[in-house]
């Protein structure tokens, strides 16, 4: 089923092109090599006259900011006073409102520093999980010979693709009778059992791109598997782990079903959760508190986005293609 | 005598050394053996033998033979998930695709800033699937919403698009399409392996820009059109927190936003009707597995790989 991109994406070549920056500055580090990610090539060909070139810009830069325009719109929103937010379509509140903040933090049963902590400790939880567990299967994937390899390989990619739907039912049946429900378990324990098998998949292709004779050497000198995992593979495989860690950390901290399901009790709320029970007992006179909690939920995944850029686009980009 | 012991000698190495490995990957595989069987594998089996039964989390499940399936297939809010569904997929995925490739095209010509721009069509990808996004998309297309308040400033008068049966799900189709950016940040990847001496030779037999890109940039994108294609089709008919958000979890008005998960979770977790949510799971497997062989098959006529 999954054979074809599979197929595709296994790197059964060089890790990558070296990258351009690495290539000027001498040898590249071993790291540097094993890291290396395909960097953008020269240029392809000059872009057409010089006005056209600025037009082309103005236009890239115009779509930009009306993609945005909604989220620049709700932040300059969470300053507002409410009756404001469904007049006003500017940027610049004509009347600043700072209330919405300290509202908005109190206006559930609990402080909003609540559901963060709680969103936190999962996210946390996830992102050790998954880093642990995603990282020694893949380990097996890329490096042990066993028997029956290929067919657990594919066993691993056909549940990438499993819907979570399918299966939460007697998930929720499971963990229930395990007395788990409004516990943090149901969310974490899956995760340090690799069940977020791209993780897996993104690993193994990075391992693969990881000069065998590295380990071969190591183990001449007499290192067992555990070692060599441990001080060759992880810590050529940084770049590899980051991109794991942040996205474990986005789609947890967006993550809304399973929290949905598994958190009933107010007290054990994550932030998406709070939120949903806030928009809910939402009259139209509260949005101002309402957008000012939505902004503080989205702080962390653009934080993430800001500093991991790189990791994420690299990361989308290696696992679709190499 | 010699030799013998030499074969002998290495052949005792090469089980000993497939037998090491076999030890060394049953303990790191350990982990993710157990999720696999008890977290995915189990549950799988678990609902599929649900899905023939009734029950609701209190009394054991009573076998029901086939009975939520023949309930299903005469359930009319059933169909409307359905239609629902496939609607939103079949417009709202190709769309993002599109804007997806004409962008990364767009911005593959050598141009200054490629990074910047690229976060910025990011962004919305990555934000997309929180409730605080969906919280947004129901104020902004609301009665009162941003769109209506632009809109008046032309002196058109809009209306409530996510309260009317006609426009909501139109609403939740722009939210998909405005998450292009993680396919295009693919597509940008896929477009900078294409060899530039193709160009180059391309160039040198007189074959224009247009031509050079239906014979070498299509064909080579193929492969990344298709991987972006069965992603993002997986994904979109997965869709639940945006529909649930921006229709107070109803899948209103009139089921017009009953999305098929929304649906399944209300059988499942609001009536506890979990025997019938089963079902519904199950035949969402069905979907999602027939539609990724279909495409599969069908990439065999238009996916072209180069090795």
């Amino acid at each position: 089923m999954t054979d074809a991109p599979v197929r595709r994406a296994a790197p059964s070549d060089s890790p990558a092109a070296p990258s351009s920056g690495a290539a000027g500055r001498g040898t590249p580090s071993l790291s540097e090599v094993a890291a290396a990610y395909p960097d953008p090539p020269a240029r392809r060909r000059p872009a057409g006259p010089r006005l056209r070139r600025l037009g082309k810009h103005v236009a890239l830069v115009v779509f930009g900011f009306v993609m945005l325009y909604p989220l620049l719109w709700m932040l300059a929103s969470s300053f507002k006073p409410t009756a404001l937010i469904f007049r006003e379509p500017g940027l610049i509140p004509t009347e600043w409102d700072f209330s919405n903040y300290t509202e908005g933090w109190n206006a559930l049963l609990d402080p909003f520093g609540h559901y963060l902590l709680n969103s936190a400790i999962v996210v946390l939880g996830s992102v050790l999980g998954n880093l642990v567990s995603c990282s020694m299967a893949a380990y097996a994937f890329a490096r042990l010979k066993f028997r029956g390899r290929n067919l657990w390989f594919a066993v691993m990619l056909m549940s990438i693709m499993l819907p979570i739907h399918v299966i939460i039912v007697p998930q929720y049946i499971l963990f229930s009778s395990l007395s788990w429900i409004n516990t943090f378990l149901p969310l974490i324990v899956p995760k340090l059992l690799a069940t977020d098998a791209f993780f897996i998949f993104l690993m193994v292709q990075f391992f693969r791109g990881i000069p065998k004779e590295l380990d071969e050497a190591a183990r001449l000198d007499g290192c067992g598997h555990g070692r060599i995992f441990l001080r060759i593979m992880l810590p050529l495989s940084l770049p590899a782990l980051a991109t794991t860690a942040i996205f474990t950390f986005i789609w947890t901290w967006n993550d809304f079903f399973s929290q949905l399901i598994f958190l009933t009790k107010p007290d054990m709320y994550t932030v998406p959760i709070a939120l949903r029970t806030f928009v809910d007992a939402t009259s139209n006179s509260s949005w101002g508190p309402l957008f000012a909690m939505s902004i503080v939920s989205l702080i962390p995944v653009f934080l993430v986005f800001l500093f991991g850029q790189k990791y994420l686009v690299k990361g989308i980009a290696t696992t679709g293609i190499k | 005598m010699a030799v013998i012991h030499e074969v002998a000698r290495t052949r005792r190495a090469a089980t000993e050394h497939r037998k090491g490995d076999g030890r060394a990957a049953a303990l790191f595989l350990a982990p993710w053996f157990v999720g696999l069987v008890l977290i995915t594998a189990f549950p799988l089996l678990a609902s599929l033998y649900l899905s023939f039964t009734d029950y609701s989390l209190l009394r054991a499940p009573g076998w029901v033979g086939i009975e939520n399936y023949t309930a299903m297939f005469s359930d009319p809010r059933f169909f409307q998930a359905l239609k629902v569904t496939f609607t939103y997929v079949i417009v709202s995925v190709p769309l993002q695709l599109v804007a997806a490739l004409g962008l990364a095209l767009v911005l593959d010509k050598g141009l200054k800033g490629l990074a910047f721009y690229r976060s910025i069509y990011y962004l919305p990808s990555l934000l997309g699937a929180s409730v605080a996004i969906a919280i947004l998309w129901r104020q902004v297309f609301g009665a009162d919403g941003l769109i209506n308040q632009v809109l008046a400033f032309f002196g058109i008068e809009g209306q409530g698009w996510v309260s009317h049966p006609d426009y909501a799900l139109g609403t939740l189709i722009v939210l998909n399409v405005w998450t292009f950016g993680a396919p295009m940040v693919i597509f940008l990847a896929g477009l900078r392996q294409v060899p530039t001496m193709y160009y180059e030779a391309a160039a040198i037999d007189g074959a224009g820009r247009l031509r050079q890109f239906r014979n070498i940039t299509v064909p080579l994108l193929t492969p990344i059109i298709f991987f972006n294609l069965v992603l993002q089709l997986i994904g979109a008919f997965q869709t639940f927190t945006q529909a649930y958000i921006v229709s107070g979890g109803t899948g209103g008005p009139v089921d017009s936003t009953l999305f098929y998960t929304l649906y399944l979770y209300e059988k499942g977790f609001g009536s506890f009707e979990m025997g019938y949510a089963s079902a519904m799971a199950w035949f969402l497997l069905l979907i999602i597995a027939g539609m990724t062989a279909v495409n599969f098959v069908a990439s065999k006529y238009w996916v072209f790989y180069d090795d």
